[in-house]
């Protein structure tokens, strides 16, 4: 806080070149939004209103700004809404549990071994996501290894699964972000100075105190920011629903991925996009206005 | 007709061939009547002028996407024997891809750069007669130079002249194929025969079905005594949707898919489906005659595949070279060997005798009339419908 206070009060009396400096800096940023956020997002929002030419060919479609199409789209995928938001809350609070107590060991008791501990959190990434998920598929599958050795000891029943079931969707999102949660969290609680601990001791709070009183807060821009990158794509995946679910299990992302592909129909995809990101829009801004967290950025 | 390879190269891809396994087929030999349910049933007419546009020929290599388990594949060499023939024999490069999982997702990825004449990556794909019929009537394909292309004068007869392309003119039929019951037989011993057996309790949540609605749709319909080869209601479908969404809801079906069902059938997640005739015989071939193939008794499908050269394809006269090279009988009999789907081409069931004579008496490669009796061509949808009931079956598959 104290170095974006300086750098408001040194930015408070600029010259006239030093003002375009800021703007210029930002050029390439705002340039790269307009290209490909905002241009698209018109493109987008243009799509969402129309509707298909009569007697016309598949995918062949006229603008008669039609606004029902939102309502439509909404009313006719709700079940899969909620079932995006209920997994990808699940995925994050799980995530959450997962993360914290493995960003807070390498962040205070790794010792030497915190580098090799924050490799091994990043690994997975330099595999494909999509290749770690089919692998779960493989081991997880009704002959596979895991599955084998819980029904050989009787603890899951002949016909229980673990593939193709709203459990299996909702770990696969939990496994695929949980380098999103960690990373943030860990880099919170890196920065804490120890001296706040040793000073809250002295202070007569015991660990538990301490943990809640001091580490937990300092921690928070890291907790908030691993959420969001959790929860955000989690919201919109469609891949662990589609290699890890079953068809009553099938996300808002599957919805939109085959509205777009299988039916041709764009206007539809469109409108359930522009909904989905509303709907993510607002729940993360009740979700920061709440978690309070002005020393996010 | 103009022979590709010499007698030489022949010789040694009969070698290699002698060397598989194969399935054992039975039945009668039905030469002439082939495919007699095959042939005019589309109405559609295709009007597109296909060579409006057609790109400048630069011959280059010939990037085809096909469906898998598709072509005569060696997994010791992993290469496609056929295919290894030709581009030795005829110095023409070609890039094989199992791309085509499924005709909506294969057309969804590449129908952005076909409205723009965008080269999509490919010079053939292999597409089901409907599908075939839409890139028709959307001009995305080019027409055939008959003079690259003498041996498709093998077509069979009743597949030379098709609605959504009469005279063949920018179409090529690859195989024809059932749409039918695959069981794996360690778990199903008995096999399957009817809709009941394949929703039987036993199988529940083991189950999967086609994303390719025509196969799936039409198999349940006909169980529900629905031709799906003639003007069936609104309601008649909507009633097999109700059925199929029932199975899902209660956690019979699995999963709804492309042509990776067959992934979930070695993995074993799946012991049942609706699936396709040559497929499991070949991935069955590949496990030791572990999966079983059944035309449902209350009838199945029959479908076509057909190969187009995409108007956006920069090597026409060498694709259409390795399309003559595949309407060689011998050619085609060896890759209906592998993939035992229908074959489309008159005199592969002769050479069929020198490579296997069990195969060339396979209902499912040379079907007889008794074997078309058990199937139907799935009519052709007007594109309000084609809408309307894709919208109502993925909506079924949780879509």
């Amino acid at each position: 806080m104290a170095f974006a206070h300086a750098g408001t009060a040194t930015a408070s009396k600029p010259g006239r070149a030093g003002m375009r400096i800021p703007y210029l800096l930002l050029l390439p940023g705002l340039l790269w939004l307009l290209l490909f956020f905002v241009l698209p997002l018109i493109n987008l929002a243009e799509t969402s209103t129309k509707t298909p030419i009569a007697g016309g060919e598949t995918g062949a479609y006229e603008q008669t700004f039609r606004l029902q199409n939102y309502v439509d789209a909404f009313s006719e995928n709700s079940a899969q809404f909620s079932r995006s938001f209920i997994y990808a809350l699940l995925a994050t609070v799980l995530a959450l549990a997962i993360s914290y107590p493995l960003a807070y060991a390498i962040a205070f008791k790794s010792g030497k071994y915190k580098n090799i501990l924050l490799v091994l959190v990043i690994a997975p990434f330099f595999t494909s996501f999509l290749l770690r998920t089919i692998a779960w598929k493989q081991i997880l599958g009704e002959e596979g290894p895991v599955i084998s050795i819980l029904r050989t000891f009787h603890l899951i029943g002949a016909d229980t699964s673990i593939t193709a079931t709203a459990l299996a969707v909702i770990t696969g999102m939990t496994y695929n972000f949980l380098p999103f949660m960690t990373l943030p969290i860990y880099a919170s609680l890196e920065r804490i100075d120890p001296r706040l601990m040793e000073a809250s001791g002295d202070l007569y709070a015991n660990g538990l105190t301490t943990f809640r009183r001091v580490t937990f807060p300092l921690s928070m821009p890291g907790v908030v920011a691993g959420t969001l990158l959790t929860f955000i794509p989690a919201a919109g995946d469609y891949v662990n629903a589609q290699i890890l679910g079953n068809p009553t299990t099938k996300m808002i992302g599957n919805v939109i991925d085959s509205r777009f592909f299988r039916i041709v129909d764009y206007p539809t995809a469109a409108a359930l996009s522009f909904t989905l990101m509303a709907a993510i829009l607002i729940l993360i801004t009740v979700y920061i206005r709440r978690a309070g967290t002005d020393e996010l950025i | 007709m103009k022979p590709d390879l010499t007698p030489e190269v022949r010789e040694i891809v009969r070698a290699q061939l002698s060397r598989r396994r194969f399935i054992a087929g039975a039945g009668a030999v039905g030469g002439a009547t082939l495919l007699a349910a095959c042939g005019s049933n589309d109405a559609e007419s295709g009007s597109a002028d296909a060579t409006a546009s057609a790109p400048v020929d630069e011959g280059g290599t010939v990037r085809w996407a096909n469906w898998p388990a598709y072509l005569d594949f060696d997994s010791d060499k992993k290469t496609y024997t056929s295919l290894e023939t030709f581009k030795a024999a005829s110095g023409i490069n070609v890039v094989y891809k199992e791309d085509v999982n499924d005709n909506d997702e294969f057309y969804g990825k590449v129908q952005g750069q076909l409205k723009l004449g965008k080269d999509i990556g490919y010079d053939i794909v292999t597409l089901t007669d409907w599908m075939a019929g839409r890139w028709v009537r959307m001009g995305y394909t080019q027409a055939f130079d008959e003079a690259n292309l003498p041996n498709k004068v093998n077509i069979l007869p009743t597949l030379a002249n098709v609605g959504f392309d009469p005279g063949r003119k920018s179409t090529l039929t690859w195989q024809s194929g059932f749409a039918g019951f695959g069981w794996n037989k360690e778990k199903i011993p008995g096999g399957i025969q009817s809709i009941e057996q394949l929703f039987d309790k036993k199988n529940k949540g083991r189950i999967e079905v086609l994303s390719e609605m025509r196969d799936t749709m039409g198999i349940i319909l006909q169980a529900q005594g629905v031709d799906p080869s003639q003007p069936f209601t609104e309601d008649q479908f909507m009633n097999a949707i109700d059925f199929l969404q029932q199975k899902i809801s209660d956690g019979f079906i699995r999963q709804v898919k492309g042509n990776d069902y067959l992934e979930d059938m070695v993995s074993g997640d799946a012991v049942a489906v609706i699936g396709w005739s040559g497929d499991i015989f070949s991935l069955s071939n590949e496990n030791g005659g572990k999966f079983g193939f059944q035309v449902p008794e209350s009838g199945g499908t029959l479908w076509s595949d057909n190969c187009i050269i995409p108007s956006t394809s920069k090597n026409k006269k060498n694709a259409e070279t390795v399309l003559n090279n595949y309407y060689d009988p011998a050619v085609a009999a060896q890759v209906a060997a592998f993939v035992n789907y229908i074959c489309p081409v008159v005199g592969a069931q002769a050479e069929m005798e020198k490579i296997d004579p069990e195969l060339a008496k396979s209902p499912f490669i040379f079907p007889d009339d008794a074997t078309l009796a058990k199937v139907r061509v799935f009519r052709t949808l007007t594109v309000d419908e084609e809408t309307k009931y894709a919208e109502a079956f993925q909506a079924a598959a949780g879509n």
